[in-house]
Parts: C-alpha cells; sequence; structure tokens
C-alpha cells in the first residue's frame, strides 16, 4: 500500500493492460477498440486529480460521515419478510422460488 | 379561467382550496402541455391517469373538508425515484422495463401529502452528467433558445434535465430532483427555474437508485422560492430505512419564509472568481451582492482556500462511490441480463454490464475501480477523503464570519447540445461552483436572477450552513422579489 504522504502513484498513467485489468475487475466486457479509446480517456482524468497531490493534509483526518451523525441500532427483530415473490418480480431468471443463474460447476 | 398551467404550486394549492378551479382541471391542464411537449422529450414515462386519480382524490377531499398539504398538485418524479408499479429506469438500458414493488421514501411523501404523478422524468445515466446526453432514452431538449435567432438546441443541465426542461416549459409546476455534485442546482440556473438542494441527511434516500451515497441528496425544484419550501417540507423528514437520515423535526419553511436580512451577514468567496468566467456572470454577481445589501444583509468577504481542489476531490469520490453502489448490476436479481451462448456466471456479469452501461457510466466505473484498487487507494480516495474534510473546515471557518454564501451557480448559461461531449473534463468543470457544498452536506440554492445577451438565465448559488435551509431560502427569496425574473421560453415545441 502506499502511505498516504507518498504521492507517489499520483502521476502514474495507465497503459492497456491496466485499462484491461481495470475492467475486469469492474466485470466490464470492453473490445480492443473499446480499451484502447479508455486509455486516454482515463489518463485525462487522471491527470486532473493529480493535482490533489499538492495538497498539504498532514494531520488531518480524512471525512468519514459529511454531517456528524451515529449510526443507530435498532432491536434485533423481525420487521420485514415473506416478500418472496416481490423480491423475484424483477428477476431475468427466476426458478422455483430461487434466482436462476449459469451453470457455475462443471 | 386563466391557463391553470401557467399557476406555481402555491397559486394551484390555494386557487383549488379557494374552489376557484378543480384538481381534475389542473391535472388535465398539464397532462395536455406533457402530451404536447414531445419534443422535448422530458419524460420516460407519462403517467396522465395517475395524475388524474390524485386530482379526483383531491376533488373528493376538498368536498369532504380533508384537504392535504399538496391536495390538487401534480408533479413531475425524476426517474430516479423508485415508484412501485411504474417503470423506474435511471434512464438507463440497464433497468429498462423494471418495475418496482416498493415506492421510495420521498414520492410516498409527496403522495402521502395529496400530490399527484404527471410522470417519470428524463435525467443524466444514473444521474451522471450536466447535460442530459447520457440517458439511454435520448437527450432531454431544453425549451430555451438563444435570442441570437440561432436555433442551436440548448441542454437543460443535468443530470435532473427532464425536471428542468418539463419546469420551465410549464409541463408541471414542480419535480423532484437529486444532487449529487449540482444535478438540482445547474439544471434549474440553465432553464430559469429554482432548486434546493438540502442538509445532506434531510430527505431519505431508499428507494433512490443510488449513485454516491455520500453525496446523493433528494430536493424540489420549482419556479419560485416558496414552491421549493413547500415541495421541500414534504420531502424531508426521518427514515428509519435510511441510516444516514437525520432524526430531526422538519421545520415550517415555508411559514418562515421573509426576504428582510437585516442582521445576516453575506460572505462572498473570493475563490468563485475563476479565470474566464463570462463578465456576465461576474456583473450577475454583482447585482446579487447589492440585492441584499438592499434586502438589509451586510456583505463581508470570505475565504474558501482549497475550492479548487473541490473537484478533483469530487471525481475521485464520486466514481469511487458509483462504482462500488453499481456493483449490484449483475444480470440475477433485477434488470438487465446479457447471456451469450456458453457463457458463464463471470462472463455474464461482464456481457450484461457491458451492454447495460453506456459510455459515462463506464467511464466513471473504471475511474471508481482503479482508484479503490490495491496499491492505489490511499493515494487516490483516502487523499481525497482529506482534501473534502479541508473543504468542509474552509466552510465552517467561513461561516464564522457570515451566515450565508452567495455565488453565481454555473460558470455559463446553458451550452449547445454536443459542445462539450467530447471532453469529459470540460463537462465536468461545468460543477465547478456547485460541488464544494455538495462535498459538505451543506444545504445549496439555485435562484434565477437574470438572462445573459443572449436572453438565457443565469442563476445565483446561496449556501448556507448544515441544517438552515431557512437562511438559504430567505436569501434566495431577498433576490427572487429584487430580481423579478419573469422571462419564460417561447413555445416552439
Amino acid at each position: 500500500m502506499q502511505s498516504p504522504a507518498d504521492a507517489s502513484a499520483l502521476g502514474m498513467s495507465v497503459d492497456l493492460a491496466t485499462v484491461k485489468k481495470i475492467a475486469s475487475l469492474a466485470r466490464l466486457a470492453v473490445t480492443d477498440g473499446e480499451a484502447e479509446a479508455l486509455v486516454p480517456e482515463l489518463n485525462n482524468i487522471l491527470g486532473f486529480v493529480e493535482q490533489l497531490g499538492n495538497v498539504d493534509v498532514s494531520g488531518v483526518e480524512p471525512m468519514t460521515a459529511v454531517i456528524p451523525n451515529h449510526l443507530r441500532l435498532r432491536q434485533d427483530a423481525v420487521t420485514d419478510g415473506n416478500v418472496r415473490e416481490k423480491v423475484l418480480a424483477n428477476a431475468p431468471q427466476a426458478e422455483h422460488g430461487f434466482f436462476a443463474v449459469p451453470k457455475v460447476i462443471e | 379561467m386563466s391557463d391553470v398551467t401557467n399557476l406555481t404550486v402555491a397559486e394551484i394549492r390555494d386557487g383549488f382550496r379557494a374552489g376557484e378551479f378543480t384538481a381534475r382541471e389542473v391535472a388535465e391542464g398539464f397532462n395536455a402541455n406533457v402530451a404536447a411537449a414531445k419534443a422535448l422529450n422530458a419524460f420516460i414515462v407519462e403517467t396522465p391517469e395517475k395524475a388524474l386519480a390524485a386530482a379526483d382524490a383531491a376533488d373528493a377531499a376538498r368536498a369532504a373538508g380533508d384537504l392535504k398539504p399538496l391536495s390538487g398538485v401534480p408533479i413531475g418524479m425524476k426517474d430516479l425515484f423508485c415508484t412501485a408499479g411504474v417503470q423506474t429506469t435511471a434512464a438507463s438500458h440497464m433497468l429498462e422495463g423494471f418495475v418496482p414493488t416498493y415506492e421510495s421514501t420521498v414520492s410516498q411523501k409527496l403522495w402521502d401529502a395529496g400530490a399527484g404523478m404527471l410522470g417519470k422524468l428524463n435525467l443524466d445515466q444514473f444521474a451522471m452528467g450536466s447535460s442530459n446526453e447520457t440517458s439511454f432514452f435520448g437527450n432531454v431538449i431544453s425549451p430555451w433558445k438563444r435570442g441570437s435567432g440561432d436555433n442551436a438546441t440548448l441542454a437543460p443541465g443535468g443530470s435532473s434535465g427532464g425536471s428542468s426542461s418539463a419546469i420551465s416549459a410549464r409541463l408541471c409546476p414542480a419535480a423532484t430532483g437529486t444532487d449529487t455534485g449540482g444535478s438540482i442546482r445547474q439544471p434549474a440556473a440553465f432553464t430559469g427555474i429554482a432548486g434546493i438542494k438540502p442538509t445532506y441527511g434531510r430527505c431519505s434516500r431508499w428507494g433512490v437508485v443510488a449513485f454516491a451515497s455520500s453525496l446523493d441528496q433528494a430536493g424540489p425544484m420549482a419556479r419560485t422560492v416558496r414552491d421549493n419550501a413547500i415541495l421541500l417540507e414534504a420531502m424531508s423528514g426521518f427514515d428509519v430505512k435510511d441510516s444516514t437520515s437525520l432524526d430531526l423535526p422538519v421545520p415550517q419553511w415555508e411559514a418562515g419564509l421573509s426576504g428582510n436580512l437585516k442582521g445576516k451577514k453575506i460572505g462572498i468567496p473570493k475563490e468563485y472568481r475563476v479565470d474566464g468566467m463570462p463578465q456576465e456572470i461576474d456583473a450577475l454577481w454583482e447585482q446579487g451582492i447589492a440585492w441584499l445589501k438592499d434586502a438589509g444583509a451586510e456583505i463581508v468577504n470570505v475565504s474558501l482556500p482549497h475550492t479548487e481542489y473541490a473537484l478533483p476531490a469530487y471525481y475521485i469520490i464520486a466514481p469511487a462511490e458509483a462504482s462500488s453502489n453499481l456493483a449490484r448490476y449483475d444480470g440475477v436479481r433485477y434488470g438487465l441480463r446479457d447471456l451469450p451462448d456458453g457463457a458463464g456466471l463471470q462472463d455474464m456479469y461482464a456481457a450484461t454490464r457491458a451492454a447495460g452501461f453506456g459510455p459515462e457510466v463506464k467511464r466513471r466505473i473504471m475511474i471508481g475501480t482503479y482508484v479503490l484498487s490495491a496499491g492505489f487507494y490511499d493515494a487516490y480516495y483516502t487523499q481525497a477523503q482529506k482534501v473534502r474534510a479541508l473543504i468542509a473546515r474552509d466552510f465552517d471557518r467561513a461561516f464564522a464570519e457570515c451566515d450565508i454564501l452567495l455565488t453565481p451557480t454555473a460558470p455559463s448559461a446553458a451550452f449547445a447540445l454536443g459542445e462539450k461531449q467530447a471532453d469529459p473534463l470540460a463537462m465536468y468543470l461545468n460543477d465547478v461552483f456547485t460541488v464544494p457544498a455538495s462535498l459538505a452536506g451543506l444545504p445549496a440554492m439555485s435562484v434565477p436572477a437574470g438572462l445573459d445577451s443572449q436572453g438565457l438565465p443565469l442563476g445565483l448559488q446561496l449556501i448556507g450552513r448544515a441544517l438552515d435551509e431557512q437562511g438559504v431560502l430567505n436569501a434566495a427569496l431577498a433576490i427572487e422579489e429584487r430580481a423579478a425574473f419573469s422571462a419564460r421560453p417561447e413555445r416552439w415545441w
């Protein structure tokens, strides 16, 4: 992991192999042509956000909540349920009360 | 009877109560305007029958003496709010045909308050865009035209472009919007209407298709400040189903409206004078300062030193959250499924997402995935969240010296469709004045303040302390009273 103060990750640019790897992590099928087009587009945007490396953030905690608010806890009680048909109503493929997907084990 | 579709929300509500017209007449008037405005492409789904049903219920309620706050008022619903039984798409192919079995909290509150639905409004796909050119269902067109005789098709702003276009064209008196980095305020400015993004947590996010959860906020859009106050009251309130919902009572913003700013200090942040900003926008800002002085306010100069870093921080944080939120679209539980012949599960995910998302959405998912990936997380995401903390601190310090900030809403008037589409960065720069308040979760509003030399609307932005929607609304009202903005697009559609 890069340390927060280490801006060396900033300033790096992505190449075709990186774009393909990111697309695979994001589960986005891309053609070679699309991946090639994304290289300059992403580098443009990454070049733009790179200026954040110039900000002195020493002693600053990263923001985790915009408005001071505490996460609530609730009673550990059933408040919902018995809505299987509703849950499955928009499934591309539902069978026997389940979501159906292609075979994952040969 | 004069045309009811020229009336504001307050005028419809009060005129209906006074018996000047029926709710059915109002709904029929707006339904007719919606049906005749296909050229604007503001709606993805029209629901005239829903508007009429709510109107008939309102007429019955009036006869029974059982009126609700929005009885008789039909509105448009941005197609990012899930509506039970009515297709909800986020303007994406991914959710084409998705019919929710549940209702978003905000839309439910509006129906409970007596409002009726005219239809689901077009937007930028997954609310990602500033011009409404990323919708799978086609561009929304602004009803405005340049006065120079050039017939360019103009952007209604984005992402709430269906909302802004429809309101300024009198297809609905008010609509919902959502604002992640300016998606209520910038389209409001582009079309000569008003819109407010409340404090983060005021409006429940439950049932709103998620883009960037730490930034997304719902809010109203309408022609007047009063109408915004009325709508916001109906939309706000604590919701156990949203963990970031604020457990606070909803103030009576309409009753609290006052354009008298005696004793208030208005801060002018010098960092918002950006290079290359049109002189007209600077002049309008000066005019706004004079109006607020006239309303009794004292003007003070303040500094928000990290302003220039707001946009780069936003374009790390918002895509990062989007890439995480949009991971849910996998072709399994709802939405599109693309299953190539012989494909396995992983191939199905990738094919589905490639087919279901548009180019801007993919671009942001890619950026988000990259900045969150191992080895880059701290350098990009953590750094951006630290800068975000500094931006919030800037506002805290400024609000030690003033009550409300006044800035332009956008660095230009509406641009033509296609003008900025080739360069994502040029498009992102449109949000330069609206993004900082979003990063800090502060209430902010755009109010129409004048026209540029081409006859196009320009807006001014008011930013307040957290929870001070009243201060924002009141300063906006002071401007509205003095700007007396009455321009409207000439009907060509």
